[in-house]
């Protein structure tokens, strides 16, 4: 059943991934990326990363990808008028490259067996919760500042006067 | 690979999840017209009849329904026509999909296997109810932006601002529940307010977290865009906001997907806030009041009073949607953004730093 279930949430995750790049409407890469999120989210699932798969839709899904779409509606470029973007040498070349990673993890899978300790409760809300203020404690609230700063930095930029 | 008798129950419960969320949309419909009349002191539906009965205008469900499909399916010629097909599906099927988590009822036992009644007791428990109606904006903003005008596109572009806003105090007004009965699972927060607060009190969230159920309410409110948070509609300034352009049946598919919405948040304040499916005082074996005396019911009655505890409290909630519809008044949009962000938001916080320091002190055996 996982074999199979891998296989199709996976080239649903690819398959919108590349219909995000080669759509001409911004709304419809937004929406393929959309389905890609959730493909990959599935595919945390088979993982039995329960909590990442419930993060990546609420932060990406239900957050990010509603602003890219505010961002879209607000521009709203009338269809005759967006932009014919051609194939050039260097998005080929970005082709080829794609194509070399996608070999070089294909040799790397095979070499290395997946890593253990994938086990039933590992992707727990209460196994995560417990290893982000264990563990990794320091990397946490680096990242929380890291956040903060941001947060202010953009406050600090969209508003002229403070 | 998954057993008959399993797969059987599954699709059961899902059959009977969904008839009992899709009736009671039907009546709610009915109820919002009726408890309109009732507030305004008019007489509401009473002209649909069947063979000369009205039934309290029971009936105009039923010709709704049939309006909404034989009504003609309308395509503005400027409208973006894909997406704006799609803003239906996109509003209605996050609204089914949030009821999967919610239990109905404790798990029964029949023939030797246990049943839950709840379609799925998932791990990230809540954390899914949020993921899964956070996409709901999608239809909103779709179908404002499709059809290509500019009362639908203002009506969007409000509520899709207003929901990102308010699903944060949503989301943080309930970590209070998840700190103190120490779980995420909704199953398991349900079997905790089973227990007795000092020994008298059932321990229901709203009596550990009142502040966090205020917020919730208000939150859950402003996310399914009713009143007084129903600016994304706003019939006097935006004719029907993002919907304007809709007709007949994916019109009705957004009427659908804002009354799931409503029953499905009446079915997690209860499960939240009062209990689930607990009746106060009710154990396993029967009534178990302070002060010692209890009184022994049969098993068949202690699960009927719970489910029928549980659907009670959610009819109780679904009815406090039109109530409180047709008592206040609309927020301007101004307003409704500062008590967001600068009321809201603070006030979670707060409830969240209060809470966990009792919990704290409790621990410490301070109290």
């Amino acid at each position: 059943m996982e074999p199979i279930l891998f296989i199709i949430f996976g080239a649903i995750a690819v398959g919108g991934a590349i219909m995000v790049v080669t759509r001409k409407h911004p709304m419809s890469s937004a929406l393929y990326l959309i389905l890609t999120l959730f493909a990959v989210a599935a595919l945390f699932v088979l993982r039995q990363a329960h909590f990442l798969a419930a993060i990546q839709v609420i932060v990406y899904a239900g957050a990010v990808m509603v602003l890219f779409i505010f961002v879209i509606m607000l521009i709203n470029v009338p269809e005759n008028k967006l932009p014919m973007e051609r194939l050039t040498g260097l998005r080929l070349l970005g082709v080829v490259a794609a194509g070399f990673l996608i070999l070089e993890s294909a040799i790397l899978a095979r070499r290395f067996a997946m890593p253990a300790g994938s086990t039933a409760d590992a992707g727990s809300v209460q196994a995560v919760g417990r290893a982000l203020f264990t563990d990794y404690l320091l990397a946490f609230e680096i990242t929380s500042v890291l956040l903060l700063a941001a947060v202010i930095g953009a406050i600090a930029l969209a508003k002229r006067k403070i | 690979m998954i057993p008959l008798f399993d797969l059987g129950v599954a699709v059961a419960r899902v059959a009977v999840f969904f008839a009992f969320v899709f009736g009671l949309v039907v009546v709610m419909t009915w109820v919002e017209r009726k408890g309109a009349a009732y507030m305004q002191d008019r007489r509401g539906p009473n002209r649909a009849r069947i063979l000369g009965i009205t039934l309290f205008g029971m009936f105009h469900p039923l010709a709704d329904a049939l309006k909404f499909l034989f009504k003609e399916d309308f395509i503005p010629d400027n409208a973006h026509r894909l997406f704006y097909q799609l803003a239906p599906m996109f509003a209605l099927a996050p609204a089914i999909l949030t009821m999967a988590v919610v239990p109905f009822g404790p798990p029964v036992t029949i023939a030797g296997k246990t049943i839950s009644l709840q379609i799925a007791d998932l791990n990230v428990g809540i954390l899914y109810l949020f993921a899964v109606s956070g996409l709901a904006v999608y239809g909103v903003v779709l179908a404002g932006w499709s059809s290509n005008s500019k009362y639908p596109l203002l009506g969007g572009l409000r509520s899709s601002a207003q929901m990102i806003s308010y699903e944060v105090s949503l989301g943080l007004s309930i970590m209070g529940i998840l700190m103190v009965f120490q779980a995420i699972r909704l199953s398991e927060i349900v079997l905790g307010q089973g227990e007795l607060l000092f020994g008298i009190l059932p321990k229901w969230g709203v009596f550990v977290q009142p502040l966090g159920f205020v917020l919730f309410l208000t939150a859950l409110y402003a996310e399914a865009n009713r009143t007084p948070f129903d600016l994304p509609e706003g019939e006097s300034e935006l004719v029907a906001g993002y919907h304007t352009e809709y007709a007949s049946f994916k019109f009705s598919m957004f009427m659908m997907a804002e009354y799931i919405h409503m029953v499905v948040g009446a079915a997690v304040i209860a499960t939240l806030f009062f209990g689930g499916w607990q009746f106060p005082y009710l154990a396993d074996k029967g009534f178990a009041f302070p002060g010692g005396l209890s009184v022994t019911v049969p098993a068949a009655g202690v699960l009927v009073l719970r489910i029928g505890s549980f659907i009670g409290k959610t009819l109780f909630f679904c009815w406090l949607y039109v109530w409180v519809r047709w008592t206040i008044p609309r927020f301007r949009y101004d307003q409704v953004m500062r008590l967001g962000w600068k009321v809201m938001l603070p006030l979670s916080l707060l409830n969240i730093f209060v809470t966990g320091l009792v919990l704290l002190l409790i621990d410490k055996g301070g109290f």
